[in-house]
């Protein structure tokens, strides 16, 4: 494949993989959640983040143009392969740990999505004036659900703040350029995370003061993520996310 | 196989959603014509949710109801431009709407209130109450969100602006 094709390729897979493993982690709380409103609510932010996947890889295989559909991607490839910030693959853990993971995410997805929306690769920009619609929609969702268990009773708000020092650490990836990010055949077709580090620090910061949660300071932020070094639990989520195509290959619904 | 144009049109015009089935796929707005190559027929569709599981459901409504009236050369295509939105659901599609129980969008996604994001007000579409309350943000559905009315007690879906 030619060099640019490749890199704009790997670039589509990295956003795809972080909406898809998202999407795969809030899928594990269907039937689980703390009550039957968010149960649904949870699930539904799944649906949109794997209907973001779906176009995303959709794409990513017409780039590649070798008979690969959407599915060989999240079913067919191995851990190294995949490019998403480790801040997804983080656990459930408790209700303040999946709002505060979701806030971090929206917080980053919205600012992202606000400028992939004038990238020079029209397909990007179509699926960013799309998908904003839904990411808006979240960040509602789960700023609201910051404040409310945030500035809640003095457990929810303990619980709020546990899971901010635990998830602090992994907020900032996003806005570090991955290497496919710094490429410079993708100037104007992908959105420089750096500049939107601001903003979404901004709102982060603004929410959590109204939550009446303290942040904390980071002493080893984490990332790798983007480039292909991941946390253990990613291993996790791929061995049930894969299992029925590992198991019985190209088996079909 | 003779194309009549028309023909085709009023078939694919009458294809009803399956999650709210008194609607057809042009009250909805995601219908977005068809184009032809050669004899083969393909059918435009802009999903409402990027997700929205009932689009696959639709492109198989839109190929059986095709394939009754006649034509086997079809494919269903998803496109994002023009991105839908809930302005596109006809007047039509809005009575409906209401009448089957569903609130429709009170609002315009171009109105200083959905980008100022005030609260609305939603009206029960059973007893026209203005005094109404959200019990969630999320509904059966990704394009519903979950209503109360206060007056009547009766729960009800509002389709969010969207
Ligand atoms: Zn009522």
């Amino acid at each position: 494949m030619d060099k640019n094709k490749n890199i704009l390729l790997q670039y589509v897979l990295q956003l795809a993989d972080n909406a898809m493993i998202l999407g795969q982690r809030l899928g594990e709380l269907c039937g689980h959640g703390p009550i039957l409103e968010q149960d649904i609510a949870i699930t539904n932010i799944s649906l949109d983040l794997i209907g973001e996947a779906r176009v995303l890889y959709s794409y990513a295989a017409e780039i590649e143009g070798n008979g690969k559909t959407e599915d060989d991607y999240p079913y067919k490839r191995d851990i190294l392969d995949w490019k998403n910030i480790l801040l997804v693959e983080q656990p459930n853990g408790h209700f303040g740990h999946t709002i505060v993971r979701q806030f971090m995410f929206d917080c980053y997805h919205y600012y992202h999505l606000t400028e992939m929306r004038n990238s020079s690769d029209i397909r990007l920009a179509e699926i960013a004036k799309k998908t904003i619609k839904e990411a808006t929609y979240h960040l509602k969702y789960s700023s609201e659900w910051m404040i409310r268990l945030g500035d809640g009773t003095e457990e929810s708000h303990a619980k709020m703040q546990e899971a901010l020092s635990d998830l602090i650490r992994f907020f900032d990836e996003a806005f570090i350029p991955s290497k496919i990010e710094k490429e410079e055949s993708l100037k104007g077709i992908a959105v420089d995370c750096e500049r939107i580090r601001n903003r979404a620090w901004e709102k982060f910061r603004s929410v959590c003061e109204e939550a009446t949660l303290k942040i904390p300071e980071v002493e080893y932020p984490q990332e790798g993520g983007k480039n292909g070094l991941h946390s253990e639990q990613l291993g996790f989520i791929l061995a049930d996310l894969q299992f029925l195509q590992r198991a019985y290959p190209n088996s079909n619904w | 196989m003779v194309i009549d144009k028309l023909h085709i049109e009023d078939t694919l015009k009458q294809v009803t959603d399956p999650e709210i089935p008194v609607l057809t796929i042009q009250d909805l707005g995601i219908y977005q014509g068809f184009d032809l190559e050669g004899d083969k027929i393909i059918v435009k569709i802009t999903p409402t949710y990027t997700g929205c599981p009932a689009m696959d459901m639709i492109s198989v409504n839109v190929k059986s109801a095709m394939q009754e009236a006649g034509y086997t050369n079809v494919e269903v295509k998803l496109i994002l431009s023009p991105t839908w939105t809930t302005d596109m659901i006809s007047k039509d599609g809005l009575r409906k709407l209401k009448e089957y129980g569903i609130a429709p969008p009170v609002e315009k996604t171009t109105d200083k209130s959905y980008l100022s994001d005030e609260p609305k007000i939603v009206p029960c579409p059973q007893c026209e109450s203005k005094n109404t309350e959200m019990i969630s943000h999320f509904g059966s559905t990704a394009c519903k969100a979950l209503y109360k009315c206060l007056d009547c007690k009766e729960p009800f879906d509002y389709f969010k602006c969207y």
